[in-house]
């Protein structure tokens, strides 16, 4: 390390906010996608705006990468360190500043906990609505720059829609004030730019988030259907019946099973997948929706369609879900987690090419999925101890990606790109959308210091992609100048 | 598999013509300004360039209701696609106001002005899924998609709503669609301005099926939707006397009389909860949109907003020259200027409609 910028980090921080020994930067060498690691050159974990600003600035001078970090849950790699940059943890920036309850917001810094500002509020009779399944862990800075979900998002929205303003450090030690507690503030929308962009745009120093009131009353219906397709076309005979559900999952027999042994939910072993329809709101409204849904699952071939008898059953019949991650890593050494989203209709097709792909490169595939948006998380389950076995479940989740897209859905529908799907964004984008992102990067980072080299793979990278997949001997991006 | 089959953008042939024209304009370095239906050309400051007409790039519909999500060609009609929503018991549900029946779907993206329900069913941005752009090199590219979640690439679809059109033209917007709610009533309430601002603020503490407020002249309106029974039980508790829904069709497109004047009409964003403004103003988002038509100094309203934690926009009734967005910190303004020029970098669209210089 250039000694003249460890000086400048030790005249700013406090000894203990700078970490600079191997062993006390081995835990930052990873994210939630743990496959990627990487030691940094240090950790600062400021605890005050000015010291995160000074960091910044010392960065810039010395020309150093900074990638800034939340609770590090992360599952695409958008937290991993670089060899040659520093790690910005926000972990001490873990204060709930100010809870209106009158206009319904809450000022938080980011390092607080997703499900802390939802306890924190509770007395109030309000909560904050996406509901990531790592709440309990991540960070809401690090759901702001990934834009996370969670099982609520058809109704209640995903980050984007529930945050009003932020405070954002530019690499040069800015502070910008972005949104405001007013709606739909003058300007370009930065706050839509802001959210999701992983990292690369700003480090989010504070946030503004909306509250929900808590609705009167949640209930969960727990349907079972002998095929996918079935299950498939309930959910959007649901949705066409005009009910709009406050969550809407759908889970393949593997993942049943693997739930069903690990929590004890109570699912119906058998079936070939069930969905799980919650319906909130006022009570006299939500009873009149359990009648409707009840009706339209059993005339979409529902075998069986139950009703949560009370809360704690709710809870049971939802913790399946939840727990479906850590209950497939049950039954599998390792585990690969896809995020596509894809247009409802396409489901049962790309469900059956999946289980296609599955017997092709004999590894199992476990479907937890997001019904109601989209959102497939097929789980590729391998042995990273058998050799080619890591290889072979990437080059399947490569292809399932790009199923994704080519049936006009996206790569990654709330885990983000990050390192891991750099290459599958390739297939995503032209090279003039590519240029174009990279182009906004500069807007606001012109020396490319923060995050760099996540989230939008370069001009080059997808040239070198696209040469690996020639097929039929036609060269791709025959437009692209070679580099 | 072919990699790169999606990779094509393709472009039909009013696409082609407008690229063309694009390019042109980038050859003269001549800059265009946008025209759709023209229903909001009052909205902005005037800006100077060649008409670039838009509205006949139209129709072209995908729509799925079980999906719901609406794609359509930028030029299509409002008219056309809400008629379509509507038979298939969908809506946008950030209802946009159309101001004459002209206007289009890529005019209600560039201008971002939502409608009564927008505090409760989120506003045109919050919808807004995906766009086809023709940015300011000439290229097409395809921003966001056809899907609820989708966090590929920045986020630059959501980036054109309320840009006036000065990041680029809009060729095709997919926008998030809703069911319409089985059953939507209005209340009416007779109070004074104090006490139907706390009433607001103590109903936005319950969970109420609410879905749109108006406060003016002594009356409070509440509209709510949603199941029958759950509209039911909501009456039952609010109180209150029946009136008409038909209200909010005429708040929406300002045909109400308050709307009927000469003076500046100012149109304040504000936190639900912030205090009384001076003046007579009509009140709706459930006190978080606030509209005062007066000659006062355009400082003293900015500062007002201001010192309410929101900010003022001078709506109609004005020359178009002075400015009429609030104007931006030094630092924010300078970022504007970097982000237009990353998408429109020879300053060809709609130059100055948002802001001087932008």
């Amino acid at each position: 390390m250039n000694p003249a910028f460890l000086t400048a980090l030790r005249a700013t921080l406090p000894a203990h906010a700078l970490l600079i020994e191997a062993e006390a930067l081995r835990p930052y060498e990873c994210d939630g996608l743990s496959a990627y690691r990487q030691v940094p050159l240090a950790v600062c974990l400021p605890e005050t705006l000015e010291q995160a600003q000074a960091v910044l600035r010392i960065c810039r001078e010395h020309n150093v990468p900074v990638v800034a970090r939340g609770a590090g849950t992360g599952l695409s790699g958008g937290a991993l360190p670089l060899a040659d940059g520093v790690v910005l943890s926000l972990a001490r920036f873990n204060r709930i500043l100010a809870i209106d309850a009158d206009n319904r917001l809450a000022r938080v810094q980011p390092g607080v906990r997703n499900l802390a500002i939802s306890e924190a509020v509770a007395a109030y009779g309000l909560y904050y609505a996406p509901d990531p399944s790592s709440q309990i862990a991540c960070s809401i800075g690090g759901n702001v720059a990934e834009n996370s979900g969670g099982v609520h998002c058809l109704k209640y929205g995903l980050t984007v829609h529930n945050v009003l303003a932020l405070k954002v450090l530019t690499m040069d030690g800015e502070l910008l004030d972005i949104g405001a507690a007013s709606l739909d503030s003058p300007g370009y929308d930065l706050l839509a730019l802001m959210t999701g962009s992983e990292g690369l745009l700003g480090v989010v120093v504070e946030v503004t988030v909306k509250l929900l009131v808590k609705p009167e009353r949640a209930q969960v219906l727990l349907a079972a259907f002998a095929s996918v397709e079935t299950a498939g076309a309930a959910v959007a005979a649901v949705i066409g019946a005009g009910i709009l559900p406050a969550g809407l999952e759908m889970m393949d027999n593997l993942s049943i099973r693997a739930a069903e042994d690990f929590v004890h939910a109570g699912y119906p072993v058998d079936a070939a997948a069930i969905l799980l329809c919650e319906l909130d709101g006022a009570n006299a409204e939500v009873s009149e929706q359990i009648m409707a849904v009840r009706e339209v699952l059993f005339s979409a071939g529902a075998t069986e369609v139950r009703t949560a008898q009370d809360e704690a059953q709710r809870m049971k019949f939802w913790a399946g879900r939840k727990g479906a991650f850590p209950a497939v890593g049950r039954i599998s050494p390792d585990y690969y987690c896809m995020d596509g989203t894809i247009p409802r209709q396409h489901l049962a097709r790309v469900l059956k090419r999946i289980g296609e792909l599955s017997a092709q490169y004999g590894l199992r595939v476990a479907n937890v999925f997001h019904a109601g948006d989209g959102n497939l998380h097929p789980l590729i389950l391998f042995d990273a101890n058998q050799p080619g076995e890591m290889k072979k479940a990437e080059d399947f989740g490569t292809d399932i990606l790009r199923l994704c897209v080519e049936v006009g859905g996206t790569v990654t529908g709330e885990h983000g790109i990050g390192v891991e799907k750099l290459d599958a964004a390739c297939s995503q984008f032209t090279p003039e959308e590519l240029a174009q992102f990279h182009a906004i990067k500069a807007a606001f980072d012109p020396a490319g210091l923060l995050n760099p080299g996540k989230a939008v793979p370069t001009l080059h990278r997808c040239a070198e992609m696209g040469r690996m997949h020639i097929q039929g001997g036609a060269l791709p991006f025959p437009e692209l100048p070679r580099f | 598999m072919d990699m790169n089959k999606h990779l094509r953008v393709t472009v039909n042939r009013m696409e082609t013509q407008l690229i063309d024209r694009v390019r042109q304009a980038l050859t003269d370095r001549a800059p265009l300004r946008i025209q759709g239906g023209g229903s909001k050309a009052f909205y902005g400051r005037a800006c100077l360039g060649e008409p670039l007409d838009v509205s006949g790039h139209a129709g072209d519909i995908r729509y799925e209701p079980s999906e719901l999500v609406l794609t359509a060609r930028a030029g299509t009609k409002l008219s056309e696609i809400e008629a379509l929503l509507a038979a298939n018991n969908q809506m946008l549900p950030f209802e946009p106001p159309h101001f004459s029946p002209g206007a289009t779907l890529g005019g209600m993206v560039a201008a971002g002005l939502s409608g009564p329900r927008r505090p409760w069913g989120g506003s045109v941005r919050d919808a807004v899924l995906g766009v086809k752009l023709l940015n300011g090199r000439g290229e097409v590219l395809r921003l966001g998609g056809q899907v609820m979640k989708n966090v590929a690439g920045y986020d630059l679809s959501r980036l054109m709503v309320g840009a006036l059109g000065t990041l680029g033209v809009l060729l095709e917007v997919s926008v998030k669609v809703l069911p319409r709610p089985a059953e939507e009533r209005t209340l009416v309430f007779e109070l004074d301005a104090a006490t139907a601002a706390a009433r607001q603020i103590e109903w936005g503490r319950k969970p109420l099926p609410l879905s749109a407020t108006l406060y003016h002249a002594g009356r409070l309106y509440a509209r709510l939707s949603g199941s029958a029974q759950g509209v039911q039980a909501a009456r039952a508790a609010m109180g209150g006397e029946e009136s008409d829904n038909a209200l909010w069709a005429e708040a929406r497109e300002q045909t109400l009389r308050f709307f009927q004047t000469q003076a500046p009409l100012w149109r304040f964003s504000l936190p639900a909860a912030a205090p009384a403004l001076p003046g007579e103003a009509l009140i709706e988002w459930g006190g978080a949109l606030r509209w005062i038509a007066t000659d006062e100094p355009a400082e003293a309203i900015r500062r007002q907003a201001a010192e309410r934690g929101g900010h003022a926009t001078l709506f109609r009734n004005h020359d178009g020259t002075g400015a009429v967005f609030h104007p931006l910190p030094a630092a924010m303004l300078a970022l504007h200027q970097r982000v237009k020029l990353a998408l429109d970098p020879h300053g060809l669209f709609n130059p100055g409609r948002l802001y001087q210089g932008l």
